[in-house]
C-alpha cells in the first residue's frame, strides 16, 4: 500500500508541478505544453490507482509475477500500432506539404497550416514517430528472441514506450504552435529535448540489461547495431541540443554554439541521424528479419563484423558534406567528402550481406511478397548509398546542393529503404504477436509492394529532373554574359515536377493505407480467402500417361 | 580499427560476449570523427576571419529573427552564398563565417525553394516586403511562398527581451550591460523614428536602421520585427574590405564588435 501511495503521490506531485509551470509560463505555447504534461501525469495517476489490486494489497500479497515462460510482448504490440498510426500521420503530412509546393493556396493563409511549420512536422513524424516506434518495438522484440530472455525492467520498458509518445506529441504540437529550435531534424525545444534524454537513457538501460540477462553466450549481430544506434543517438542528441533557455518558464532557447561551429555540430548530428537512426537501427532489423523470413542464416559472419565497425567509424565523419563551399573551413569539407566516399564500401558490404542471405532462397522473391519487400529495401539501400557518396563529391555538390535532388535522394533512402524494411518487419511481426495463423491477406501485401515501388519511382525520378533542372538554370549564362534565368523562372519550372512528386507520394501513401487495413484485419482475427501467392498449376485430368486411342 | 582480429591473441568473440566492451568500443569508435572535425573549429583562429562591422542583433532584429525561425523560413531559404560566379552575381558577395558569428543558432539552410536571403537587406523597400509577406503572389506571380498576412495584424508580443539578451550574453554574444538593461526600450525605439532613445540605439548598434517598418506607426507588430530583420541581413560587413584569406593567419586584425 505504501508503494502505491508513493507512486500515486509522485504522479500527483508531477502533475501539480506541471500545472505551476503552466501558470507561470511566459508564452502560450509553453503553457499549452505544460498542460499536456499535466494531463499525461494525471492519466498515469489514474492508471496507477485503477489498475492496483487492492484485495491483494490488503492481504499483504505481492503482485503475482508475470509468466516467465513467455516473452514480454505488450510494449511491442503497442509499438506496432503506434508505428502504423504515426506512419499515416507523417506520410499524410508529407503528401499535404508536397501539394502545397505545387498549389500554394493549400497553405490556407493560416499560420498553423503553412509549409514552414508543417515541414518539420512531416520530417519528425516519419523519422522519429514512425521510424522511432518501429525501432523501439523491433529492438525489444529482437533482443528478447536473440537473448532468449524476457525484457529486463518491464515497467521501465513501458515508460520508454509512453514517454516516447509524449515526446512525439510535445514535438508535433510545438511545431504547429511555432515552437522550434530551427535546426533541421533537431527542432524540438530545450524541455522536450530534456524529456527525450530521460526516455532515451531508460531505453538504453532496458536494452542493455536485457542483453545482460541473456541465455545465449554471444550477443547477436542485430543487437550490435541496435546498441550502436542507441549509444550514438544519445551522444548526438545531447551535444547538438546544448542550449540556454531565455527563461525556464518559456519555450525559447538559444543554441550554445553560433555560426560555423553551430553549423558543423548540427550537420554532424543531422547526417548521423541518418547514419544511426535511419541506417544502423534499420540494419539491425535487416540482420534479424531477413534471415528469419528467408529461413537462411546470415550470409557472412565475418562480413557483418567488418560491416559494423567500419560503418559506425566512417559515418560520423561524413557530416561536413552538407556544408560544401560554405564558410566552413575547406579542410573540414574535404575530410567530410573523403569519408563520405569511403562510406560507400561498408554500406554496400551490408547490402551484400543482406542480399546474399537469400542464397538458396532466391525463388522466394517470386512467391513471398514480404521477401520481395526486403529485397527491394536492400536494393534501394544500395542505390541511395551510392547516390549519397556521389552527391558528396564537391563538384557534384556544387550543382546538387540547395536543390530538390537532395530531397529525392533522401526519399529514395527513406521510402525505399526505411519504409520497405519496416513494412516487411511489421508484416512478419503482426501474425506472430497477435497469434494469427497468417496475415489477413498476402495479396494485399503484394499490392502494397507495387504501389510503394511505383510511388518511389515517380518521386525519385521527378526530383532528379527537378534538382538537375534547378541547378542548371541557376548557373546558366547567356552569350551576352548575363544570367539567363531569374530565380522566379526556376520556381515556375518546378510545377510539373512537384505535381508528379505529389502523385508518387500519394501512391506510396495508398499502399500504406492498404497495409494499415491488412494489419487491422489480421489483429481482428480475420483471414481473407484468396488465391495463394504460390500456385504451381496442377491438373489431375492431365496427370496421366498418354495412351494411344483408336481413331473413331 | 577496433574489433578486427588483427593480432593473434585477440578475437572478436571477446567483444561479442561482453556488452560493456561492445558498448564502450562502439562509443569510442563513433566519438573519434566528431572530435577530430568539430573540436578544432573552436580553437583554430582563422576559422572565423576578423572583419569590421559585425555587431550583435538589436532587440527588434532579434525578435524578427525569432519569428523567421518560428515560421520555419529556413526550410526554404538559405543564408549562405557560395563562392561561385552565378551565386555572387545573383545574391552578392559570398558569405563570410564572421557574418554568422552571433547566430545562435545558424540559419544557413539547406534548400533553396526560395532564393538565398543572406544579403537581402536593402534590396527591396519595406513596402515591397510588406506586400510580399501579406500576399507573395501580388508581387512575384510565380512564387509558391505561403502568405503571412497575420504578421501585420499581430502586435509584437516579445516577452522581456532582456532575458533573451542575457541568455545570448552568457553564450558569448558581446551585449553590454547597458544594452541588456535597455533592451525593451531599444526594441520600441527602433520602430519609431521619433523616439527618444534613437541616439543611444545608434551608439550601441552601428548601422541600425530606425524607422516604422510596417507602415503602421501606431503600434509595433510582428511585421515590424521581421522586416527589420530582413532589411539588416548582409548589411553590416563591408565585404570588399574583408580581404580573401590567403595566408594561414591574416595580417589585418580589425575590431570585433560593438561592446
Amino acid at each position: 500500500m505504501d508503494d502505491l501511495a508513493f507512486k500515486a503521490g509522485g504522479w500527483m506531485a508531477l502533475a501539480l508541478l506541471a500545472l505551476a509551470m503552466s501558470a507561470l509560463a511566459v508564452d502560450t505555447a509553453f503553457a499549452v505544453h505544460m498542460a499536456i504534461v499535466m494531463a499525461a501525469c494525471l492519466v498515469a495517476l489514474w492508471v496507477t490507482i485503477s489498475r492496483a489490486d487492492y484485495a491483494a494489497i490488503g492481504r499483504g500479497i505481492l503482485k503475482a509475477p508475470a509468466d516467465q515462460g513467455v516473452y514480454d510482448d505488450d510494449p511491442i504490440r503497442w509499438g506496432v500500432i503506434a508505428t502504423m498510426f504515426w506512419g499515416v500521420a507523417g506520410m499524410a503530412a508529407g503528401l499535404f506539404i508536397a501539394l502545397q509546393l505545387a498549389f500554394p493556396v493549400l497553405n490556407l493563409g493560416l499560420e498553423y497550416t503553412s509549409f514552414g511549420r508543417l515541414r518539420p512536422l512531416h520530417t519528425s513524424a516519419v523519422i522519429f514517430a514512425f521510424g522511432g516506434n518501429a525501432l523501439i518495438a523491433t529492438s525489444f522484440y529482437v533482443v528478447q528472441r536473440t537473448c532468449r530472455a524476457r525484457l529486463a525492467f518491464p515497467t521501465l520498458a513501458r515508460f520508454v514506450f509512453w514517454g516516447y509518445q509524449l515526446f512525439i506529441v510535445l514535438a508535433a504540437t510545438g511545431y504547429l504552435m511555432g515552437v522550434t529550435a530551427a535546426r533541421e531534424y533537431a527542432e524540438p525545444e530545450w524541455y522536450v529535448d530534456l524529456w527525450l534524454t530521460i526516455v532515451w537513457v531508460a531505453y538504453l538501460v532496458v536494452f542493455v540489461a536485457t542483453i545482460v540477462r541473456r541465455r545465449e553466450p554471444h550477443i547477436y549481430v542485430a543487437n550490435w547495431f541496435y546498441l550502436g544506434f542507441i549509444i550514438t543517438i544519445a551522444m548526438l542528441h545531447i551535444v547538438n541540443n546544448l542550449s540556454l533557455p531565455a527563461t525556464i518558464f518559456g519555450s525559447k532557447s538559444y543554441s550554445a554554439f553560433a555560426g560555423v561551429q553551430d553549423a558543423l555540430t548540427q550537420w554532424w548530428y543531422g547526417h548521423n541521424a541518418v547514419g544511426f537512426f535511419l541506417t544502423a537501427g534499420f540494419l539491425a532489423m535487416m540482420y534479424y528479419f531477413v534471415p528469419k523470413q528467408a529461413e537462411r542464416p546470415v550470409y557472412s559472419y565475418r562480413l557483418s563484423i567488418i560491416h559494423f565497425w567500419s560503418l559506425i567509424f566512417l559515418y560520423i565523419w561524413a557530416g561536413p558534406h552538407h556544408l560544401h563551399y560554405t564558410a566552413l573551413p575547406d579542410w573540414a569539407q574535404t575530410l567530410g567528402m573523403v569519408f563520405s566516399v569511403m562510406l560507400w564500401m561498408p554500406s554496400w558490404g551490408g547490402m551484400i550481406n543482406g542480399l546474399m542471405t537469400l542464397n538458396g532462397a532466391w525463388d522466394k522473391i517470386r512467391t513471398d511478397p514480404i521477401i520481395r519487400m526486403m529485397v527491394m529495401a536492400l536494393a534501394f539501400y544500395g542505390m541511395s548509398t551510392f547516390e549519397g557518396p556521389m552527391m558528396s563529391i564537391k563538384w557534384v555538390n556544387s550543382m546538387s546542393h540547395y536543390t530538390d535532388w537532395t530531397i529525392g535522394h533522401v526519399h529514395s533512402g527513406a521510402l525505399g529503404w526505411n519504409g520497405m524494411i519496416t513494412f516487411a518487419s511489421v508484416y512478419y511481426l503482426v501474425p506472430r504477436l497477435w497469434g494469427a495463423k497468417r496475415l489477413y491477406s498476402l495479396r494485399m501485401v503484394n499490392w502494397h509492394f507495387w504501389l510503394a515501388t511505383l510511388g518511389i519511382v515517380f518521386y525519385a525520378a521527378s526530383m532528379w529532373v527537378a534538382g538537375i533542372m534547378q541547378g542548371l538554370m541557376w548557373r546558366e549564362y547567356g552569350a551576352d554574359g548575363y544570367l539567363v534565368y531569374s530565380f522566379a523562372e526556376s520556381v515556375s519550372a518546378m510545377f510539373p515536377m512537384y505535381v508528379i512528386r505529389a502523385a508518387g507520394g500519394a501512391l506510396y501513401l495508398a499502399g500504406f493505407l492498404i497495409m494499415v487495413f491488412n494489419v487491422w484485419a489480421t489483429i481482428a482475427g480475420k483471414v481473407r480467402s484468396e488465391k495463394p501467392m504460390t500456385e504451381t498449376p496442377y491438373n489431375p485430368a492431365a496427370d496421366r500417361p498418354l495412351v494411344p486411342q483408336p481413331a473413331e | 580499427m577496433a574489433g578486427q582480429p588483427a593480432e593473434k591473441g585477440f578475437s572478436h568473440k571477446r567483444i561479442e560476449r561482453n556488452v560493456t566492451l561492445l558498448g564502450l568500443f562502439a562509443l569510442v569508435t563513433v566519438a573519434i570523427g566528431g572530435i577530430v572535425e568539430i573540436a578544432p573549429l573552436f580553437w583554430i583562429d582563422n576559422t572565423v576571419e576578423k572583419v569590421e562591422g559585425m555587431r550583435p542583433y538589436t532587440p527588434l532584429e532579434l525578435a524578427g529573427r525569432n519569428i523567421y525561425m518560428r515560421e520555419g523560413c529556413y526550410t526554404c531559404h538559405s543564408q549562405m552564398i557560395r563562392p561561385f560566379r552565378d551565386e555572387v552575381e545573383r545574391y552578392g558577395h559570398y558569405s563570410l563565417a564572421a557574418e554568422s558569428m552571433y547566430d545562435h543558432p545558424f540559419q544557413w539552410g539547406s534548400k533553396r525553394t526560395g532564393p538565398d536571403l543572406a544579403r537581402v537587406g536593402g534590396r527591396y523597400s519595406d513596402e515591397w516586403h510588406r506586400a510580399h509577406l501579406i500576399d507573395p503572389r501580388s508581387v512575384v506571380p510565380e512564387s509558391i511562398m505561403p502568405p503571412y498576412a497575420f504578421l501585420a495584424d499581430r502586435p509584437l508580443k516579445a516577452a522581456d527581451m532582456r532575458r533573451d539578451l542575457t541568455a545570448l550574453g552568457r553564450l558569448g554574444v558581446p551585449y553590454s550591460a547597458a544594452a541588456i538593461a535597455a533592451a525593451n526600450d531599444d526594441l520600441k525605439a527602433q520602430a519609431d523614428p521619433d523616439a527618444d532613445g534613437a541616439d543611444d540605439l545608434r551608439a550601441r548598434y552601428p548601422k541600425v536602421q530606425i524607422r516604422d517598418f510596417d507602415g503602421d506607426p501606431k503600434r509595433i507588430t510582428e511585421m515590424d520585427a521581421l522586416v527589420a530583420y530582413l532589411q539588416m541581413l548582409g548589411t553590416l560587413v563591408d565585404v570588399d574590405k574583408a580581404a580573401p584569406q590567403e595566408q594561414a593567419a591574416p595580417a589585418a586584425a580589425g575590431g570585433e564588435a560593438a561592446r
